[in-house]
């Protein structure tokens, strides 16, 4: 095999699940389950082994030259002119990049996606529409790589509306169940939104900058012009210009959309209608984290902008603590782990708003391990109770699913943020980046934030795990004799995920805890700092600030861990109790502060009113006047010609016709169609031409 | 030895005969005893003449007329049969087919 294999055949990545995707929709339906498994696993783990492959040998490669491109063709492409009158040569090709940024990603994607599959053989078994659900799978797969792998921002876009697409698919999978494809249909139309922005800070980013590629050979790409100051200089649109805030915020709203982050997450709580192994892939993994992967990427971008970037921080956090606090009271298990997924992207969102993007992207992948693992693990309590989801009607659990409930306890651990799992590390570089940004009470009162969201995260946790596998049991009587452990197919990944969480943080370890950082040095070439004229240079920490914040946070987070002990372990019915005595608070999160009835006052059902007199209007107006006064205008002439039809113009013909009867009378009259009769013609004609001839002869009159 | 005038009255007779048989007879088949009629006062003055102008062109004429009224016979029988069957009946006033 020639040594730069899989650099040379990164496009293939996407290709595997989009074939099989394919042959699911063409002859999914003829296969056995078996088949499908082979194909769809099969295809997702050869993405694997040439994700795996690629990065290997992206990693042979020195750090500066750590950026592959295959272009496969160029796609849309076409010379014009920009908003200051210079001339662009715009081109998005169908190309696909690795980097260390999308290295990553796709490891995390392939990776995580192929444990899932392997899950999901077990977990859908005994689901109708198998096929159809691997396909969809398997198209996600491939829109997300697309996604990841994009060298330009619309290829990007492809793989955005993509996964959107899948995420609808999957959402309203159970298609029968009105709250599902309800469901489905809220995460597209909200998602559409999001979009809306993506697209505007795309249009205006190729307007500005004339290109939309990350980095490009050949072409001078949105790196190079934004990374050389001349250049910059040059076009007019130095750091800090209003057109960056603008494309900034453009597409940090599609972000919210895709990442559920204030003021669009509604639909994400609600997403957990679809399968459990989609929850975990796209509603936790993968697609959620696509807005932070985007943020990351136009980091460039971003890094030009104070506003933008603060605007990002706030939006990152407020959501972190905010997702949190409904959380906390939730009793349906994913939709716990659902806020706790909005809230855990926050972070994300948050350290990408400092400028740490790796932490931001650390976070990301740890993320992905333990709440993948988390969901999956949700799911085998599910399956093991018979489709049971509410914690009220769970417990005890512990001895009777024991490989599900100690992974269960691994991913409780890692999220809670306790040392040396993976959680840990990668919330903690974003904490200590927050709180070392710049010595503004702005960024204080951000850490605050995060410290406390840290506390809530250990106790909802720990309460989930307590509720579900502690205490006495609350298992439904029909679901207490069915209880069983999940099958090896499910229980394996639980495995590789569980360790992963333990050791997934290890390569970011933090040098003041003697680790090496080695992930931070492998991201840096795509996410370098770009100095901003007039900030604060960046206090740096010491080893004892380091080691307080830490202590800080693993303190905050047993603090959570023992609250949550405490409360539903120790004293029983304390929670309960509690509840009632803040019943106000309690009814307020846990009706999710009432957010989706007052987006449906303001939004919905102003959309709706809207339609309905859109409607009105065109019954009136475009129908009634237009529609039915055209109809009504032709009749109208129809009437003046059918009388000029009729009178004048059938008229003259029937006249003349009347004519030719009236004057045919006698002739007609000789007609009788008897053959006596015209003998009797012939007769009387033969003698009276013979009289004239004989009259008119008169040499035979003489004849004798 | 006759003369030729008596020749001439007789087919003159038969002919005007034949004339009103053709012209009131409602029967088809009589209409075409009638013609035979007409044909045989021909024959008659063609023979008469034959003789009174000695040429013998006009006995040869009779034959021809005598073998056509056999023919004519035969084929005019044919057609009233067909018309029976179709119209199952062979008075000329009910035949108006000619006028439609």
């Amino acid at each position: 095999m020639h040594h730069s294999y899989f650099l040379d055949y990164l496009w293939l990545i996407p290709l595997f699940p989009l074939a099989s995707a394919f042959l699911m929709l063409v002859i999914g339906r003829s296969l056995s389950k078996r088949a499908v498994d082979v194909l769809c696993v099969g295809s997702v783990f050869l993405s694997f082994l040439h994700s795996a492959g690629a990065v290997w040998q992206l990693l042979g490669l020195p750090p500066e030259q750590r950026a592959v491109q295959n272009v496969l063709f160029d796609w849309v492409g076409g010379v014009f002119r920009t908003s200051d009158g210079r001339l662009g040569d715009f081109v998005a090709e169908w190309g696909v990049l690795l980097d260390p940024l999308s290295a990553v990603m796709i490891l995390v994607v392939s990776g995580v996606g192929f444990i899932i599959h392997v899950y999901s053989t077990g977990y859908m078994a005994h689901e109708d529409g198998y096929y159809r659900f691997f396909g969809y799978m398997n198209l996600f797969m491939f829109s997300m790589l697309t996604l990841v792998m994009a060298n330009n921002l619309l290829l990007m876009f492809v793989g955005w509306e993509g996964v959107g697409t899948c995420s609808y698919l999957l959402i309203g999978f159970y298609y029968l169940k009105k709250s599902a494809s309800d469901a489905g249909k809220k995460a597209f139309i909200v998602n559409r939104m999001g979009d809306a922005g993506f697209l505007l800070g795309l249009f205006l980013l190729s307007a500005t900058l004339g290109t939309i590629t990350f980095s490009s050979a050949g072409r001078p790409g949105l790196e190079r012009i934004l990374a050389i100051p001349e250049a910059v200089a040059i076009s007019g649109l130095g750091v800090g210009a209003p057109v960056w805030t603008a494309i900034a915020l453009l597409l940090f709203v599609g972000a919210t959309g895709k990442s559920a982050q204030i003021p669009l997450y509604t639909w994400l709580p609600d997403a957990m209608e679809g399968p459990t192994p989609v929850s975990a892939l796209i509603h936790a993994a993968t697609m959620v984290t696509a807005g932070v992967y985007m943020v990351a990427r136009m980091n460039l971008i971003f890094q030009q902008s104070v506003i933008a970037l603060e605007v990002v921080a706030f939006v990152g956090a407020l959501t972190a603590m905010y997702a949190a606090t409904m959380g906390l009271v939730q009793t349906d298990i994913k939709r716990v782990l659902a806020y706790s997924t909005i809230s855990q992207l926050g972070y994300m969102f948050l350290a990408c708003g400092v400028g740490a993007f790796v932490a931001g992207i650390f976070h990301l992948m740890t993320h992905a391990f333990f709440k993948a693992l988390l969901f999956l693990g949700a799911g085998s309590v599910i399956h093991a109770l018979s489709g049971e989801q509410d914690l009220e009607k769970m417990g005890a659990l512990w001895k009777k699913i024991p490989v599900t409930a100690k992974t269960m306890l691994v991913g409780t651990i890692a999220i809670a943020g306790f040392p040396p799992l993976a959680g840990f590390v990668s919330k903690d570089l974003i904490l200590e980046k927050t709180f070392s940004r710049e010595a503004d009470i702005f960024f204080k009162m951000l850490w605050g934030i995060g410290i406390l969201t840290a506390g809530m995260t250990a106790f909802y946790m720990f309460r989930l795990f307590n509720l579900a596998f502690q205490g006495g049991s609350r298992v439904a009587h029909d679901a207490e004799h069915h209880v069983h452990e999940s099958p090896k197919s499910m229980t394996v990944p639980l495995m590789v995920l569980a360790f992963l969480s333990v050791v997934g943080g290890w390569i970011g370890w933090p040098k003041a805890l003697g680790g090496g950082e080695w992930f931070s040095k492998f991201l840096e070439p795509v996410v370098a700092h770009v100095p901003v004229p007039g900030e604060a240079a960046h206090p740096h920490l010491s080893h004892f600030a380091e080691y307080s914040l830490m202590a800080t946070s693993v303190a905050i987070a047993a603090a959570g861990y023992l609250l949550a002990q405490f409360i539903y372990l120790r004293r029983e019915g304390l929670a309960d109790a509690l509840a009632v005595r803040w019943h106000g608070i309690h009814n307020l999160l846990y009706r999710k502060y009432y957010m989706d009835e007052i987006y449906d006052a303001l939004f919905v059902n102003r959309t709706k009113d809207l339609a309905s007199t859109m409607g009105a209007f065109d019954r009136g107006v475009i129908d009634g006047v237009g529609v039915d006064g055209t109809a009504w205008l032709t009749r109208f002439s129809s009437r003046i010609s059918i009388f000029w039809d009729t009178w004048i113009v059938d008229g003259s013909v029937r006249l003349g016709s009347l004519m030719v009867w009236l004057s045919s009378y006698p002739v007609r009259m000789t007609q009788t169609g008897l053959v006596q009769s015209y003998a009797l013609l012939i007769f009387v004609g033969v003698l009276l031409y013979l009289g004239f001839a004989l009259l008119g002869a008169p040499e035979l009159r003489g004849w004798k | 030895m006759v003369p030729t005038e008596h020749y001439l009255a007789l087919s003159f007779v038969l002919f005007t005969i034949g004339v009103i048989g053709v012209l009131t007879r409602r029967n088809v088949i009589i209409i075409l005893m009638s013609i035979e009629l007409i044909l045989n006062a021909v024959n008659i003055n063609l023979v008469a003449f034959s003789r009174h102008l000695g040429d013998v062109g006009g006995q040869v004429f009779a034959i021809f007329i005598i073998t056509d009224a056999a023919a004519e016979a035969a084929v005019g029988l044919g057609i009233i049969i067909a018309f029976f069957r179709n119209r199952s009946t062979i008075l000329a006033d009910e035949m108006d087919l000619l006028k439609w």
